[in-house]
């Protein structure tokens, strides 16, 4: 197998048999993007050849002294490019910040670091992570590597085509209402998305602030684990980061998921959902049954109302979040104007493309006198009513199951110009994030066209572990990436 | 019709900077007067991905303004952004509080212009940031931003509309400021902008109930200016209204040389700041203990003081009230009592030349570059003879212009009262030969004689000869002739 094609424990358990070494594994990445980068279009910015063979040179050396011991130094990564590398360029996808170099890490990228994890590069998404399909970066679409006429989902699309085309073995995203649930289904991988708080924000460019989490894009669950445990824990930087105890994550996969209560909210397979994921997610269903889980209907009727409380909450915090791109301190400075109005105005106007002022009108008007209690206020109060209902279902299961999209990846531009359909991606998961509870994407199959179809896994608060178990028990019985890979169909 | 036909109602919100090391949100220093953007952070300069902390001292802070200004506390707050673009507001909004303030429904007691006792009311007391600064470009021509200030913490004191005259808003600000002062947390420094009031100013014809249209003046930071404003208003307004005219609602700049206002937006343009609560903030939840633990800590109030100072100084009504006004002063006035024993001559000589010199330098207590022991080694200099009162306001000056030690200056001066009878004598002589009319005229009854001869004696020894030894000596000399 090529080294490109091993997950990451894979990765590391032959770099600790001596089988290959760091210099290797970053090498065999190099020669991967380059290879693939034109098709797939998934980095914003690539680190420097030379610099990458450096680092992990060094990382070999001081292995070999013995001053590294973690079993994952010197293992590449990527990372979306909204979370704040120190001298390196973040972008989130826009003109706004072509040219912004942090001074500082995330507190992600940092734990990153201290770990000696090598970063290939910054990857590809929606601008300011407002999307579903990548096609709103201000640089370049990425395509599908399943299919180069499709799109690979968004807003962190850029991070799952990468880990789908092995042009990196694992990748950081961001999760807002399903930017990494969503596009880890339409490419065939795995994408964890953790409870709200329980990884740091610090460094993660603000989009609503509320939903926001950083979380995880992996070619399978033991590498989800992993990565999370490298980045989850308390940040006393981020208030609204948990106080909870640190675990091992990977000490929960016991591949076994009997007497697991599983609860299936009925409302997920109405309208709008197409056949064969249906299909797919009746064979998991099955496929848990036989692995001893107790499956049974469940209902979640207010999920009806969380697109629209979703797109409240997201666009108000969101117009606020963005106000500070006004040209003064750093980004996009219009060369025209004359006067502050003028300056204010014409940076804004043109620096965010389409579905960012969009949003930012959306949120502006929600949030404004007169507007506030219809809007605003009644979505919290929505807010609540979700929060409830999860918790109601939660007394009698321990996690629910549903699609994570009601689709499979959608050709590149056909809805581009419609953006409320845009948004009915976002239908299964934006509960997740208005709830501030854990959700998983694991591929299950793939459709007719051989496009990837994937599951999605909720549980309760800090129920990592839970999900994380019965996702790898599903994937071990299953084993998706045996079956099927990306064809970089043309 | 004239003034003394309308009611003036005064409502003012006041400002205060907090005096705490850090800013609000981040850990930078709070020190003023830094050289622009040296004191901040990507966290106060709202680089994106940054997320404000909340500083527990500004809650801490503001709690103790809230319980010495007979505050209740709120349980459950929050902190809310406030929208709006501006270069000095780096995020584009401002971390305030909105419907749910730290503290609530307190008030101050001063006394009216009668003397009279009186409650003004608080409506509440929030934390907030402050903004940065734009200053002129000397170079560009244009806007420069120094965001040091940004993230500084502040509290908005906002009171009742219960003042009816100029005067008594400037009691109640006086007494805000000592209050704030008392309890140590704002330095209000009103020339660096650390206490600051908006005035909202109305008037209505005696005995109408509906409150006038009230008009606003921004960022006020003298309590000359505060009244001068007032005064202003209430004339303008009342013009206004006679010539038959309404009172716009709008916002007014004061301007100090001119003596007027000017408007600086009306409500047409009001604001929409899309309030929201600040999703990266967690609420304020105050447990009993916690407020009850700051109730014990908070020290004692000028109110109690002044009392006291009856007691145990003797002090006058008059005198003990003024002294109490500063913290800063009551403090020196009660170090300096300890090592003098002499609670009349202290009291006196801080309210009298200290204080005359403070205002003529426009200094603040707190500037006061010498100790409570230079101050009553001061005293006791004149207790002793070693220096005259004369030549005491003369040791004070130097004392302010560099902090040094009374004896030392005295010494370095040459400053030392001749009390040596012999040299004492040799001049009361040479005076009396000099000035046999004096002579004359004390002989014949005119005491005030002995002053003029005393004053010239003074003079002619620079003012160091002991005055009381000058005065017996020449009454001795003159009944011998």
């Amino acid at each position: 197998m090529k080294i490109t094609e091993l997950t990451v424990h894979e990765l590391a358990s032959k770099l600790k048999a001596k089988e290959i070494t760091r210099e290797e594994i970053v090498k065999a990445y190099i020669d991967r993007i380059e290879e693939k980068e034109k098709d797939v279009q998934a980095f914003i910015t690539i680190t420097d050849k030379e610099k990458l063979i450096e680092q992990a040179r060094k990382i070999e050396e001081e292995v070999k002294k013995g001053n590294i011991t973690n079993e994952l130094a010197g293992i590449p990564i990527g990372i979306k490019d909204n979370i704040c590398t120190k001298g390196v360029k973040t972008t989130c996808a826009s003109k706004m910040l072509e040219n912004f170099v942090a001074p500082y890490d995330a507190t992600v990228a940092e734990k990153l670091n201290n770990e000696n994890l090598i970063s290939l590069g910054k990857l590809n998404m929606d601008e300011f992570a407002m999307g579903s399909s990548t096609e709103y970066s201000y640089f370049k679409k990425t395509r599908n590597p399943w299919n180069l006429n499709k799109v690979p989902g968004g807003s962190s699309g850029g991070s799952a085509a990468a880990v789908a085309a092995n042009m990196v073995p694992w990748a950081l995203g961001s999760d807002t209402g399903g930017s990494i649930r969503e596009p880890a289904a339409f490419c065939g991988i795995v994408g964890l998305k953790p409870t709200y708080g329980l990884v740091s924000r610090f460094g993660l460019v603000a989009f609503a602030s509320s939903l926001d989490q950083i979380g995880t894009l992996t070619k399978d669950v033991t590498d989800s684990a992993m990565l999370l445990n490298l980045i989850a824990g308390h940040d006393p930087k981020d208030t609204t980061s948990a106080d909870v105890e640190k675990k091992d994550y990977t000490k929960c996969l016991k591949n076994d998921v009997k007497g697991l209560k599983i609860g299936v909210p009925k409302e997920c397979f109405g309208d709008g959902i197409n056949e064969e994921v249906k299909k797919s997610i009746e064979k998991v269903i099955e496929e848990y049954k036989k692995l001893g889980a107790i499956v049974e209907e469940c209902s979640l009727d207010v999920a009806d109302y969380a697109l629209a409380t979703y797109y409240i909450i997201a666009c108000a915090e969101a117009s606020s979040n963005l106000g500070r791109f006004d040209g003064i301190r750093y980004g996009y400075r219009t060369k025209n104007y004359s006067n502050l109005k003028e300056l204010f105005k014409n940076s804004r106007s043109e620096g965010f493309g389409d579905e960012v002022k969009r949003r930012i009108i959306l949120g502006t008007y929600v949030l404004s006198s007169g507007y506030y209690d219809a809007y605003y206020k009644k979505a919290q109060q929505v807010r609540t009513l979700v929060k409830n209902e999860f918790a109601k279902n939660f007394e009698k299961y321990d996690l629910l199951l549903t699609p994570p999209v009601p689709n499979v990846a959608f050709d590149i531009g056909s809805k581009v110009d419609n953006p409320l359909e845009m948004y009915l991606a976002d239908l299964y998961t934006v509960s997740v994030n208005i709830a501030g509870l854990p959700g998983i994407s694991v591929p299950c199959g793939v459709n007719q066209e051989g496009m990837p179809i994937g599951f999605q896994l909720i549980g309760k608060a800090f129920a990592e572990e839970t999900i994380l178990n019965a996702a790898y028990t599903y994937e071990q019985a299953t084993k998706f990436r045996e079956h099927y890979n990306p064809q970089f169909k043309k | 019709m004239s003034r003394e036909d309308y009611e003036v109602i005064i409502g003012l919100e006041v400002h205060a900077e907090l005096s705490t090391k850090t800013k609000i949100f981040c850990s930078c220093k709070t020190e003023f007067g830094g050289a622009p953007n040296t004191q901040c952070c990507p966290i106060c300069m709202a680089m994106p991905g940054t997320l404000p902390v909340l500083n527990e001292k500004v809650v801490e802070y503001a709690v103790r303004a809230g319980l010495a200004t007979n505050c209740s506390i709120e349980r459950n707050s929050k902190n809310d952004r406030k929208n709006y673009f501006y270069p000095d507001l780096p995020k584009s909004y401002q971390i305030s509080q909105f419907d749910k303030p730290l503290c609530k429904t307190g008030y101050i007691e001063i006394e009216n212009e009668n003397g009279e006792k009186k409650n003004i009311g608080i409506t509440r007391i929030h934390i907030e940031e402050d903004a940065g600064k734009l200053n002129h470009d000397d170079f560009g021509g244009g806007c420069l931003v120094d965001l040091n200030r940004a993230g500084v913490p502040l509290i908005e004191i906002v009171s009742e509309p219960d003042m009816r005259s100029s005067e008594e808003a400037d009691k109640y600000l006086k007494k805000l400021k000592s209050i704030l002062e008392y309890i140590e947390v704002s330095d209000c420094k009103m020339q660096e902008g650390s206490f600051r009031a908006d005035v909202n100013v109305s008037v209505r014809k005696k005995g109408e109930t509906k409150l006038g249209t009230r008009t606003e003046m921004k960022n006020m930071n003298s309590f000359r200016s505060i009244i001068r404003g007032i005064e202003y208003e209430i004339d303008r307004q009342i013009e206004v209204i006679e010539a038959g005219g309404k009172v716009e609602q709008e916002t007014l700049r004061w301007d100090d040389v001119s003596g007027k206002t000017f408007s600086m937006r009306d409500k047409e343009d009001a604001q929409d700041y899309r309030y929201f609560p600040d999703p990266d903030l967690g609420l304020i939840r105050l447990s009993e203990e916690y407020i009850e633990g700051i109730k014990k800590s908070l020290p004692e109030l000028p109110e109690s003081r002044k009392r006291r100072y009856l007691e145990e100084y003797n002090l006058t009504e008059r005198d003990a009230k003024l002294i109490t006004v500063s913290k800063y002063l009551s403090n020196l006035f009660e170090e300096t009592v300890s090592k003098t024993k002499n609670a009349k001559a202290s009291c006196n000589w801080i309210l009298g030349d200290i204080s005359r010199i403070l205002n003529e330098k426009e200094m603040e207590p707190n500037q006061i570059p010498f100790t409570s022991d230079n101050l009553a080694e001061l005293i006791i200099l004149i207790e002793k003879g070693t220096i005259s009162s004369a030549i005491a306001k003369k040791v004070l000056e130097e004392m302010f212009e560099n902090g040094e030690e009374p004896s030392k200056i005295i010494e370095e001066k040459g400053w030392v009262q001749i009390s040596d009878e012999g040299a004492i004598k040799e001049v009361v002589l040479k005076i009396l030969a000099d000035n046999p009319q004096s002579v004359q005229d004390y002989k014949g009854g005119k005491d005030r004689a002995i002053g003029f001869l005393v004053g010239q004696a003074m003079k002619q020894t620079k003012g160091k000869a002991n005055p009381q030894m000058l005065n017996t000596m020449f009454i001795e000399e003159i009944n011998k002739m």
